[in-house]
């Protein structure tokens, strides 16, 4: 048996750093038995520890291996209502695949690559679950934000019998899958697919409803009737550094950048209305996966040079190994220990240079890392045009500051219980905006997790008020 | 779908649509816009919400053709529909019994200010307007005005209609002649906003201007619309669009505003020689 993963084709980085069509192209069914078959079948299953939704892995795989790749995908729906999703961006090293046991001598099998592909071969086919739906509605909750973590909550309730409805804020459902995660990642046509099915499932989704402002949460336990809430609204504040100059025209926060590039297709421009300015040299702040999307969506937008500016050195870089290979091959050049001190701008108002300071790293600091320090009189002009920043984010407070009652920590996220009940009864939360930025995999794993205390505690207070009737 | 239900021309190029639009109408407050989104391939633009009726289900936006969007907009008819629309977005207006405030509209800046000023009249204010066109063709909203205001001045840069000159003439007059003003709201284009602070400053009567920086989100994600004001940076969707006249940054958001003109003109495919690009 092969101790490496089978490798899974991909577009050249020559010819893809210049388009924006899926980068990874998937297993064909040969190499996805072959693949299936380096799996032990593990009776204890360590994989599944890892991962937040609890797919049967070594079930699903096994239906792989013996050719029953519509057993496989209905194994994996059972528990994960965006497999498709998924199998292309879960940090897979991190969780499931780091747990595989077939990974202590060599690559652990390539759940996710086999994931993706179970998917894929049904979504090709059009095959859909079966679900039967109980006649009467268990309940009606209402779920703010289409992002994973509400759309898993959504999945759950809808399967359960609830009658569902997803209120977004945006004119598309999918949250960072439709506006952060770039194209040539996750093709915006899958997360509509995978969406559909839940709408089969009964979902109701009504977008360009922004909760806060269009209804409050106590209006829709009050007046619209839902027995419950659950709050997934992400992590969509973005952080600017203050440092002088981030007002020039050229200055984009990676979120504005991204939801300019993939919600409004600004690729696109002028067939598509929306804008953007790509510049022909363009500076990323950070080196997280929203850097990398954004130094990778920079370059397909033209730009001759992309820089990924970083503080720290290589080995802190918080992006998965696999985005920043990809980014280094289509050509993205790294400048690490490296700290912006001031954005130069011209006399029109417009970004002409990013100074910058060099760093060294000294002593750890509280996260574990060897915090960087300036070294004095290192400044020097990195000559650019465009600069991007993507040094995270922060959740949005429109719907703790409109919700009386609901408790948040010192940094604005909503507190909850390790079932996703909030302070506030009757609301739930969880994803992005209980933890701040995480992965879609954990934000489903939230969502589906109150999705049972929702259905424990709406049926909890249905029998309460049966008996005391 | 938001169907268009009545449309109008009140002056050339500036159009006024009633929108149904029933969760906006029921909550809607003077000073909050929408962001609209014609059609599938469409950007993203705000819009103020210039009047609602609750009970119709209804809002009413009026724009002016500028460029491609707003263009497109001006061509659609009363039964057509609007793929998007979202709101109410923004702060609403503070709106109290101050005693005596100025509402000065420039262009189609009246548009916004009308509903603004309804209100503190209605909350007992004395309301002195200024509203202020190019000519008196692109005059608005002059009846709906006269009708909520105590006092009501019209300037026009060509002399047409009211008195010559510019909209912080009177305001001018009215402070050097030490009438007591207790707020001064005003809307219109930056450079007419930034007028207004320039000349309440020296008087100190606080002055609230409403900000139309470029918007993709509108709910606070993209940091697109951010201005300095006191020296911080605030998301004009989510913090405003209303701030304290004397600590915006003008200059800067006057330079923002034509980040995209290349590609705009190129979108025009008029060679930039329109007259929204002069
Ligand atoms: C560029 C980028 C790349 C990433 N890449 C990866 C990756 O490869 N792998 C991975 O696992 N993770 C990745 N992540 C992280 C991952 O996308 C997030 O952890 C995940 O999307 C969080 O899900 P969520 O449902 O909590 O929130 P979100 O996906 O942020 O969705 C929240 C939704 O709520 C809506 N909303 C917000 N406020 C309101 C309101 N008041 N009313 C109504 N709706 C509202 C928003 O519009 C949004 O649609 C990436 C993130 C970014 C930004
Ligand atoms: C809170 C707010 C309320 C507004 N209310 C009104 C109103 O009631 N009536 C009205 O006529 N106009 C209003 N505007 C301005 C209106 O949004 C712009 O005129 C419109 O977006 C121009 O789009 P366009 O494609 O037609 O023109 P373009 O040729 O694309 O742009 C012309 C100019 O409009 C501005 N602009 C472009 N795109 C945007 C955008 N996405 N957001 C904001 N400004 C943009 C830029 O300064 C640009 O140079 C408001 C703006 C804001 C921020
Ligand atoms: S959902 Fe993610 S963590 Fe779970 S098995 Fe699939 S790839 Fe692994
Ligand atoms: S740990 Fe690895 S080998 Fe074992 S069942 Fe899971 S995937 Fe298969
Ligand atoms: S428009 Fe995006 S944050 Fe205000
Ligand atoms: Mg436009």
């Amino acid at each position: 048996m092969s101790s490496i993963k089978h490798k899974m084709p991909e577009q050249q980085p020559e010819i893809r750093r210049r388009n924006f069509d899926e980068v990874a192209l998937g297993y064909d069914d040969t190499t996805a038995k072959a693949e299936a078959s380096r799996c032990l079948q593990c009776k204890t299953a360590p994989c599944r520890q890892g991962c937040p939704v609890g797919i049967n892995i070594p079930a699903f795989i096994k239906h792989i291996r013996e050719g029953d790749f519509t057993a496989a995908i209905d194994e994996i729906k059972t528990k994960n209502n965006l497999p498709a999703i998924c199998g292309r961006v879960c940090p897979q090293e991190d969780q499931c695949e780091k747990f595989c046991v077939v990974g202590k001598k060599g690559e652990p099998v390539g759940i996710g690559r086999l994931e993706r592909f179970a998917a894929d071969y049904a979504r090709a086919r059009g095959r859909k679950q079966k679900v039967i739906l109980p006649p009467e509605p268990l309940g009606k909750v209402a779920i703010i934000g289409a992002g994973p973590a509400g759309l898993s909550a959504a999945g759950d309730l809808a399967r359960m019998g609830y009658k569902v409805t997803v209120f977004e804020a945006l004119h598309a459902p999918g949250g960072v899958l439709m506006y952060g995660i770039p194209e040539f990642r996750l093709p915006k046509e899958i997360v509509r697919q995978e969406i559909e099915e839940l709408k089969e499932l009964g979902v109701e989704i009504v977008v360009n409803a922004v909760i806060g402002k269009t209804f409050t949460i106590d209006e829709l336990l009050t007046e619209e009737g839902f027995d419950a809430v659950f709050i997934g609204t992400g992590a969509g504040l973005p952080h600017f550094m203050d440092i002088p100059g981030e007002n020039l025209n050229g200055v984009y926060s990676a979120n504005e950048f991204l939801t300019r590039v993939n919600l409004m297709k600004a690729y696109k421009f002028p067939e598509a209305g929306t804008p953007v300015h790509a510049g022909k040299r363009v500076a990323v702040v950070g080196a997280g996966n929203v850097a990398m999307d954004a130094a990778r969506t920079a370059l397909r937008l033209g730009a001759e040079n992309v820089y990924i500016v970083y503080r720290r050195s290589e080995e802190e870089m918080p992006a998965r190994a696999e985005e920043i290979e990809h980014a280094k091959e289509e050509g993205v050049e790294f400048r690490l220990l490296t700290n912006p001190v001031r954005i130069i701008g011209d006399e029109r108002g417009w970004v002409k240079g990013l100074e910058c300071i060099r760093m060294e790293l000294g002593e750890p600091d509280e996260s574990g890392r060897r915090k960087p320090v300036p070294i004095a009189n290192s400044n020097f002009v990195l000559d650019v045009d465009t600069v991007i920043m993507a040094i995270g984010q922060g959740p949005n407070p429109l719907v703790q500051q409109t919700t009386p009652g609901l408790a948040v920590n010192k940094r604005g996220n909503i507190t909850t219980d390790e079932t996703g009940r909030t302070s506030k009864e009757g609301v739930f939360a969880g994803g992005d905006i209980v933890t701040g930025a995480a992965t879609v995999i954990q934000a489903m794993g939230a969502g589906k997790k109150a999705a049972a205390a929702i259905h424990e505690y709406v049926q909890n207070k249905r029998k309460g008020a049966r008996n005391s009737q | 779908m938001f169907t268009i239900l009545k449309k109008q021309e009140l002056a050339p190029s500036v159009k006024l649509f009633v929108v149904q639009a029933p969760l906006i109408a029921r909550k809607c407050q003077p000073g909050q816009f929408v962001i609209l989104r014609i059609d599938e391939n469409g950007e993203r633009i705000p819009l103020t919400i210039a009047d609602f009726d609750r009970a119709a289900g209804t809002i009413t936006l009026i724009f002016q053709e500028v460029g491609h969007t707003t263009r497109q907009l001006g061509r659609l008819s009363a039964g057509d529909a609007l793929l998007d629309l979202a709101g109410p977005l923004g702060k609403a207006t503070h709106i109290e019994k101050f005693g005596t405030v100025v509402c000065v509209g420039g262009g189609i800046g009246v548009a916004p200010v009308y509903p603004i000023a309804r209100a503190y009249k209605e909350a007992g204010n004395k309301v002195i307007s200024i509203i202020g066109a190019r000519n008196a063709d692109l005059l608005i909203l002059e009846q709906e005005m006269a009708a909520i205001s105590d006092v009501l001045y019209i300037t026009t840069d060509d002399g047409s209609k009211g008195r010559k000159g510019l909209v912080i003439d009177p305001l001018k007059e009215m402070l050097a002649a030490g009438e007591k003003i207790d707020l001064v709201m005003a809307i219109g284009p930056v450079i007419m906003m930034k007028s207004v602070a320039e000349v309440t400053r020296p008087y100190g009567v606080h002055t609230i201007v409403s900000l139309n920086p470029i918007m993709v989100d509108g709910t606070g994600m993209c940091g697109g619309c951010r201005v300095s004001v006191g020296n911080k940076n605030k998301f004009a969707c989510v913090d405003g669009p209303e701030f304290n006249a004397h600590e915006v940054d003008f200059d800067g958001l006057m330079a923002r505003q034509k980040m995209y003109h290349s590609y705009e003109r190129r979108e025009h495919r008029c060679g930039g020689d329109c007259s929204c690009h002069r």
